[in-house]
């Protein structure tokens, strides 16, 4: 019954001169996401509508996924006089359930050549509602439905109250950003997180075939797909990371494997972040979760790269990021039981406080280069 | 070197389907389609159909048609067969005696049954996956109702001495119910379960070349038994659903041929057994047999250890190179996943963690077993070097 879809954006309007940019970005988010479904976005006088012939709630499943819209209302489109308007008002009320027992009407006058004022609108509308349904009653405080109506010069716009959209800012204002996607729960939330401020994503995963089963790859590639419905698009690059492993665990002291482990998947993430013109790299990591996640660790993990490493879920614990695992959509394929980068490579007593001087000499004893390099050229990419 | 050919050695777990049989089925799903129970002619023509599959499959066990029940597969007749005769004899008693070394099928299912309050005994095996007569007469007393042991164990491919513990059971307690899970051993072994004296069998398709989806629970006449499944009552009540025609017209084909060509294929196998070890033990490769020695296990299944490595690591290695074989326990880091057979058999850790299963099949050649054996001590010096 509805023609199209209002779209409300927040934070946006903040943003000054990069108004345009913002807003550009947010409609071909809009378009990407909306792709295969029977509508049209349209920027008119100021605002992003969605033009549609039905399938509402796919739409508006769809819509979900894209970050930077605050609300959006479901609007009828008619002819900008009073009848239309009555007639659409009393048909957005049918349609309530449950049948709501209170109202308020409001009212925007655009075209100032429309006979009635705003106020005058809102009492006519009200009126004709209480006389059609004579069990309904007006609150203005708190009514359970509000029926709004806009009139432009060529059309009026009559909707009730708006649903929440999913917040932030539009994927792709906020430059760009290399995700480090493991399996597990916490590295999803992170990207989503990145994506929420604006970061257009891409995705690096990193494994150890034939030391890991091909599972592992096909659950992180269905990760990477529920992301890229908030991203619109994704770009996933895999790294076999079986022979640096083999490398560490024969010439590298036992209990320094992971750190080193990370400060080498570090670097080749680097490399990729920079051959693609990406400014940053995100990690899932929480601060002292486990042995690798202490300060200690951080500092000396990170000391490998001359990169920003974003780290959203520093201060997230572990319940407050499995919640968001599952609105996200990624926490029943996080915790199906394939492991990624070998646990058959893990020390028995990893370093908790790693000293940055040791893990230096550990680390030279080895020249990594040609490793990374055939890392990084024999990756394998996926395009979601 | 990089082998491109596929060699399947995984046959425990599955078979491909025969061509030929995959093409009746498809003939049947397209033109006789009819569903059993109907009236008209379509009905009378799946009807017979299945009745011709029953007479093969009987011919196979020599028993009669009207004892074998056509059932989803090998969980489904074994889910059947425990509460199905549990249920119907539970005035008799509380006690079910089964071993150590069941398909998850029978031990999960018994665990249901000890929740409802059954006593549920586990006879342990001896080192090779064994149950021994005195071991299991030792449990029975007047209040078993069922005994399940299985015929031959998937894992590690121990053939139970089946005959005997049957006499011993039935020695103490003439009453109980014998089920055993044949999933492994229908085609691979003589099963005839009225010589045996087993009261109830189950089978499946898919481990003989036939379809996934079809198994069969062979039901002794005299045995009572409740179905499980209500419905329109097909299968004599034992089991409602329309019938799996084109599957089970399927099972009957590869039921006919893996019996008919039982003593070559098994000669076949065992000398794939053989060709391996002495392989191993050309290349001068450490490794341990787990269960019965190679001319005692059922002729299809091998289980090696090769401590120093990881089995699920090893399946890996070899995936790479295109040739398939399975893992009993899988990765040392999580302790849930270790086979409860390896457990069984008292194999230490380390040995449990580094094993595999290989499993042949007629398919299979002499040329895989050699590819197999030179791919497999290339990954184990691979691994090895690098601990």
């Amino acid at each position: 019954m509805f023609d199209a879809i209002l779209i409300r954006f927040g934070e946006i309007g903040l943003k000054g001169d990069n108004r345009g940019f913002f807003e550009s970005t947010l409609i071909n988010n809009m378009r990407k996401a909306l792709e295969g479904t029977d509508s049209e976005v349209i920027r008119s006088s100021g605002r992003i509508m969605v033009k549609t012939r039905g399938e509402h709630a796919r739409i508006l499943t769809r819509l979900q996924k894209v970050f930077g819209i605050v609300s959006m209302s479901q609007v009828k489109i008619v002819e900008p006089e009073m009848e239309s308007i009555y007639r659409s008002a009393q048909e957005i009320l049918d349609d309530c359930d449950p049948k709501p027992s209170t109202f308020k009407a409001e009212s925007r006058r655009a075209d100032k050549k429309f006979p009635y004022t705003s106020p005058e609108i809102s009492g006519k509308v009200g009126a004709y509602l209480l006389e059609v349904n004579p069990e309904l009653r007006v609150d203005v405080h708190q009514p359970e439905v509000t029926i709004n109506i806009e009139v432009r010069d060529k059309q009026a716009y009559v909707f009730k109250d708006a649903s929440a959209g999913p917040g932030g800012l539009p994927v792709g204002v906020c430059g760009r950003g290399l995700l480090l996607l493991s399996g597990g729960i916490d590295s999803p939330v992170a990207g989503w997180m990145a994506m929420k401020r604006g970061i257009k994503l891409s995705v690096v995963h990193f494994h150890s075939f034939p030391y890991t089963s091909e599972r592992s790859r096909l659950k992180v590639i269905d990760l990477a797909k529920v992301l890229s419905e908030f991203n619109q698009g994704l770009n996933l690059s895999i790294v076999n990371m079986a022979e640096i492993q083999e490398t560490i665990k024969e010439r590298c002291p036992e209990r320094f494997r992971v750190t080193l482990l990370r400060r080498l998947m570090l670097r080749i993430s680097e490399r990729i972040a920079r051959r693609s013109h990406i400014q940053t790299l995100i990690t899932g990591e929480s601060v002292g979760q486990v042995a690798s996640q202490t300060l200690e660790s951080m500092t000396v993990i990170g000391d490998a790269i001359r990169m920003l490493v974003l780290r959203p879920l520093a201060g997230m614990d572990k319940i407050e990021i499995s919640e968001r695992a599952k609105n996200i959509g990624t926490y029943n394929i996080s915790i199906l039981p394939y492991d990624d980068c070998c646990s058959l490579f893990l020390p028995r007593h990893p370093v908790t406080k790693p000293q940055l001087n040791r893990v230096q000499e550990a680390e030279a004893v080895v020249d990594w280069e040609p490793l990374l390099d055939k890392a990084v050229n024999n990756l394998e990419i996926v395009e979601l | 070197m990089v082998n491109n050919r596929e060699i399947y050695l995984d046959n425990s777990a599955t078979t491909p389907v025969f061509e030929d049989i995959a093409d009746r089925m498809r003939e049947i799903a397209v033109q006789q389609y009819g569903n059993p129970s109907s009236l008209h002619r379509k009905g009378i023509e799946a009807e017979i159909l299945v009745t011709e599959a029953r007479m093969q499959i009987s011919k196979a066990m020599e028993v009669r048609p009207e004892e074998i029940v056509f059932t989803s597969g090998g969980t489904e007749a074994n889910n059947l067969a425990l509460l199905g005769s549990v249920e119907a004899n539970r005035r008799n008693g509380k006690r079910i005696i089964s071993s150590e070394i069941e398909h998850p099928s029978v031990l999960e299912t018994l665990k249901r049954l000890e929740q409802q309050g059954y006593e549920v005994l586990y006879c342990p095996v001896d080192a090779c996956g064994r149950v021994t007569p005195d071991a299991l007469s030792s449990l029975v007393n007047e209040d078993t109702i069922l005994v399940t042991i299985m015929m031959v164990n998937n894992e590690i491919g121990t053939v139970e001495p089946m005959a005997e513990l049957v006499r011993a059971a039935k020695k103490v307690n003439p009453r109980l119910v014998f089920h055993s899970d044949c999933v492994q051993a229908f085609g691979k072994i003589p099963l005839n379960p009225v010589k045996i004296g087993l009261d109830l069998v189950s089978l499946s398709a898919h481990k003989l070349h036939g379809p996934k989806g079809v198994g069969v629970l062979y039901i002794n006449s005299r045995i009572a038994l409740k179905g499980q499944i209500s419905g329109g009552g097909q299968e004599r009540k034992y089991r409602s659903g329309t019938e799996n025609v084109s599957g089970i017209v399927g099972f009957g084909m590869a039921a006919d041929r893996a019996v008919s060509g039982m003593s070559e294929h098994s000669k076949l196998m065992n000398g794939f057994k053989s060709l391996l070890i002495k392989r191993l033990q050309e290349q001068k490769i450490e490794f341990r047999l787990n269960g019965p020695p190679i001319d005692e296990g059922a002729p299809h299944i091998i289980n090696l250890s090769f401590p120093g490595t990881w089995g699920e690591v090893l399946v890996h290695f070899l995936e790479s190179q295109k040739i398939y074989v399975s893992t009993g326990s899988a990765c040392h880091s999580r302790k849930a996943d270790q086979s409860h057979v390896l457990k069984a058999i008292r194999l230490p850790k380390r040995e449990a963690e580094g094993s595999i299963r290989i499993s042949f099949s007629v398919m299979n050649t002499e040329e895989d077993i050699e590819t197999l054996a030179q791919e497999l001590a290339s990954a184990i010096r691979r691994l090895k070097a690098r601990r």
